[in-house]
C-alpha cells in the first residue's frame, strides 16, 4: 500500500508493507504516482540497480533517487518495483516503459527525495518508509 | 507563528535572540500578518541553521519563507571558512541556480493586441517544457563539460543569443570556480538532452506588461513605461542540478560525521568549507550554476526568435537575470571589517546595493535589479537593491510569493481547468502541459505577493521600481 501526504511546499511519499522491502517498493510507487498515473504504465522494460546507505533511512533516499535518475536517464516511466535489502545494501528492479506524456498522464516532475521527514520504522507488524520529495 | 515568540525590531523585522546551541541570532523580515501565517517550522529551521559552525551575523528568512529542507525556503545564511564555516545542500537546494531572466521589448501592449494567442502558441511550441521534455541540443560528455565551464557564454558561442545578453546576467553568466570533474557522469548524462528546457512544477514563462511604476525617474532612465511588454521566465539547472544535489547529499552526510559537525537535523548535512568535500561540493555547485545560466540563455534565444517571428520589428533584450538557489563567495563588511563569506541563498535573491562591482555598469548607480516572480497569474516585481539591505541581510531579498498551501490542498480546492478559466476571464492567455500541475500552482496556493514584496520594501532591503502584470503564461 502507498500514499502521498501533505507538506507545505512539496509532498511526502509513504510506502507501507509487511516487510521493509515491500515498504520500499510501495514508497517508490508513491513517488512515481506524483509524476504519472502509474496504472497506465505497462511493464515492458526492466532496469536493475544497486544502491547503499549508512542506515535504512539513507538507503530509502538513495533508492528513490537512483530510481529517479535511471528513469530520467533512460526516458522511462516506472510503475512496479522489486527490492532486496541486505545490510543497508539494496538490489532492485524497476519495471516500466518508454515515457509517453499523453498515455501516462504526466503530471509534475519530482526533483529529488530528501532527508526531510525521513523515517523507516515498524508499527504493529507493518513497515513504513516515508520522506518528503522536492517537486 | 505567534509574533510574541519574537523580539520585534520594527514592523517588518523579527528576531530570536541567540540561545542554547545557537551561534548567532535568527531573523525574519516580514509583516506581522505574514509572520502569523508562516509555519512554525521556519523558526525551528532558522534556529537549527543558526547553530551551524562558522555562521556569521544571523540566520535569516525573507517574507516569502516556508518550510524547506534543513534551511527554510526563503533563507539566507553566510559562513566564514576561516571560522569553521560550512557548505550545505539544504542551503542551496536541488535546483541549483534556479532563477529568473527578465527581458524587455520595444513593444507596447497595443503592438501585440490580437496576437496574444499566436505568441502563446509560438512560445509553447518553441520552448520545450513539461515532464520528460527534451531540447534540440544533444550533448556528449565532452560537450557537457564545455557547458559546465562556460555557462551562458557557451550558449552565446554556440549561437544562442547575443554577447550583449551576457552583460546583464549575474556574474556575466559564468562562474569561474566551476569544476566539471566534481560532477558525476550520471548528472552529466541526464543533462545531455535537457539544455534549453523549462521543466515543470513552478517553472513558467510569461509575457508581461509594465502595469505600475514606483520610481518615475529611475524607471524612465531604464526605458520603462506603462504598457511596455516584457518577458520573464523561471527555471534552473534541470536534471544536472538535481543530480548534483542527490550525489552530494550522501557525500556531505558522510562529511558531517567525519568532521564531527553537530547538526540538529539530518537535513542539515554539511561539510567544512575548508575540507575536500566542501570544496568539491562548491566546485560542483558552480558547475551546476553554469548549467542553469546556459539553460536560461538558450531559452532566451528561443523566446527572442519566437517573438521576432511574429512581430519582425520586435527587439527583445535581456534586462537582467538572477538566481535564487545559490551559494557564492562575496565580500561583506561586518563591524567595519571586510570579510569574504560563503553566502547561501535558498529561495532568496541577491539584492546588492548601489556601487557594488558585481552590478552591470548600466545599473550600478541605482542598485542591482531584483526580479521577484509572482505566482501564476499574479503580479511580478522589479526592485532595486539598497545600501541598507547590504547591512541588514548581506544584500538579499525574497524570491517570489512563497507557497501557503500544499499542492494536494490546492488540487482539492480547484481543478486545473477552473484555474485556467479564471485566468482567462482576467485576460491572461494560458498554455500548459499538465492540468493538475496548473491546479497545484493556482494563485490561491501562494501568499499574496503584494504583501511579500511590500514587507521587503518596507524593511528597506530593496526598493520597488516597477510592477508587471502577466498577459500570457506558459506552464511547464
Amino acid at each position: 500500500m502507498f500514499e502521498t501526504f501533505e507538506h507545505k511546499a512539496d509532498i511526502g511519499v509513504r510506502g507501507i508493507g509487511k516487510t521493509i522491502e515491500e515498504a520500499f517498493e510501495e514508497a517508490a510507487k508513491a513517488m512515481f504516482s506524483i509524476m504519472f498515473d502509474i496504472n497506465c504504465i505497462e511493464k515492458k522494460e526492466k532496469v536493475t540497480l544497486k544502491c547503499n546507505g549508512d542506515d535504512l533511512e539513507m538507503l530509502l533516499v538513495e533508492w528513490l533517487n537512483t530510481l529517479l535518475a535511471e528513469a530520467d536517464l533512460r526516458g522511462l516511466a516506472f510503475s512496479e518495483f522489486r527490492a532486496k535489502i541486505e545490510q543497508n545494501s539494496l538490489k532492485g528492479e524497476a519495471y516500466g516503459e518508454k515515457l509517453n506524456v499523453k498515455k501516462h498522464k504526466a503530471k509534475t516532475e519530482v526533483k529529488a527525495a530528501t532527508y526531510s521527514n525521513l523515517k523507516v520504522y515498524e508499527d504493529n507488524g507493518r513497515w513504513i518508509a516515508e520522506c518528503i520529495v522536492d517537486v | 507563528m505567534d509574533p510574541s515568540l519574537f523580539k520585534k525590531i520594527s514592523e517588518y523585522e523579527w528576531e530570536i535572540e541567540k540561545q542554547g546551541e545557537m551561534n548567532v541570532k535568527a531573523k525574519i523580515f516580514a509583516s506581522e500578518n505574514l509572520l502569523l501565517k508562516m509555519d512554525e517550522k521556519v523558526k525551528e529551521q532558522l534556529m537549527n541553521v543558526a547553530s551551524l559552525p562558522g555562521i556569521v551575523e544571523a540566520a535569516m528568512a525573507m517574507s516569502d519563507a516556508h518550510w524547506g529542507y534543513g534551511f527554510p525556503i526563503g533563507g539566507v545564511a553566510a559562513f566564514d571558512g576561516n571560522e569553521g564555516g560550512v557548505l550545505s545542500v539544504g542551503g542551496v537546494g536541488f535546483d541549483i541556480n534556479c532563477g529568473v531572466r527578465t527581458m524587455s521589448t520595444n513593444l507596447s501592449v497595443d503592438d501585440i493586441k490580437g496576437k496574444e494567442e499566436i505568441i502563446a502558441d509560438a512560445l509553447f511550441k518553441n520552448v520545450p517544457a513539461g515532464l520528460g521534455s527534451t531540447g534540440k541540443i544533444k550533448l556528449n560528455l565532452y560537450g557537457i563539460d564545455e557547458v559546465l565551464r562556460g555557462g551562458a557564454e557557451w550558449a552565446v558561442d554556440k549561437g544562442y543569443g547575443i554577447p550583449e545578453d551576457l552583460n546583464f546576467i549575474e556574474e556575466n553568466g559564468k562562474m569561474e570556480n566551476a569544476d566539471p570533474s566534481k560532477v558525476s557522469d550520471m548528472a552529466k548524462k541526464r543533462q545531455f538532452k535537457e539544455v534549453g528546457t523549462l521543466g515543470s512544477g513552478n517553472h513558467y514563462l510569461e509575457v508581461q506588461v509594465v502595469d505600475k511604476i514606483y520610481d518615475e525617474k529611475l524607471a524612465k532612465k531604464l526605458g520603462f513605461f506603462e504598457g511596455k511588454v516584457m518577458v520573464s521566465f523561471h527555471t534552473g539547472s534541470r536534471a544536472l542540478g538535481h543530480q548534483i544535489g542527490m550525489d552530494y547529499l550522501k557525500i556531505l552526510a558522510h562529511a558531517s560525521k567525519k568532521y564531527g559537525i553537530k547538526i540538529r537535523d539530518r537535513e542539515l548535512v554539511c561539510a567544512p568549507i575548508s575540507s575536500k568535500e566542501g570544496q568539491d561540493y562548491f566546485a560542483a555547485v558552480n558547475a551546476g550554476m553554469n548549467c542553469a545560466f546556459a539553460n536560461r540563455q538558450v531559452i532566451a534565444h528561443l523566446v527572442r526568435e519566437s517573438i521576432e517571428s511574429i512581430i519582425p520589428h520586435a527587439e527583445v533584450k535581456t534586462f537582467y537575470e538572477i538566481g535564487h538557489n545559490t551559494c557564492k563567495v562575496e565580500k561583506h563588511v561586518i563591524d567595519g571589517k571586510e570579510r569574504s563569506l560563503y553566502v547561501h541563498r535558498k529561495g532568496a535573491t541577491r539584492a546588492f546595493g548601489p556601487k557594488r562591482k558585481e552590478i552591470p555598469k548600466e545599473y550600478r548607480d541605482m542598485g542591482q535589479p531584483v526580479l521577484i516572480g509572482g505566482s501564476m497569474g499574479t503580479y511580478s516585481y522589479i526592485l532595486l537593491g539598497t545600501e541598507l539591505g547590504m547591512k541588514k541581510a548581506f544584500g538579499s531579498a525574497c524570491h517570489g510569493a512563497g507557497r501557503s498551501k500544499s499542492r494536494r490542498q490546492a488540487k482539492r480546492e480547484q481543478r486545473g481547468e477552473e484555474v485556467i478559466r479564471k485566468l482567462k476571464e482576467r485576460g491572461i492567455v494560458v498554455r500548459y502541459h499538465s492540468a493538475s500541475g496548473v491546479a497545484e500552482e493556482a494563485p490561491e496556493a501562494y501568499k499574496d505577493v503584494v504583501e511579500v514584496v511590500d514587507s521587503i520594501a518596507n524593511a528597506g532591503l530593496a526598493k520597488k521600481l516597477v510592477r508587471l502584470r502577466p498577459i500570457i503564461n506558459v506552464k511547464g
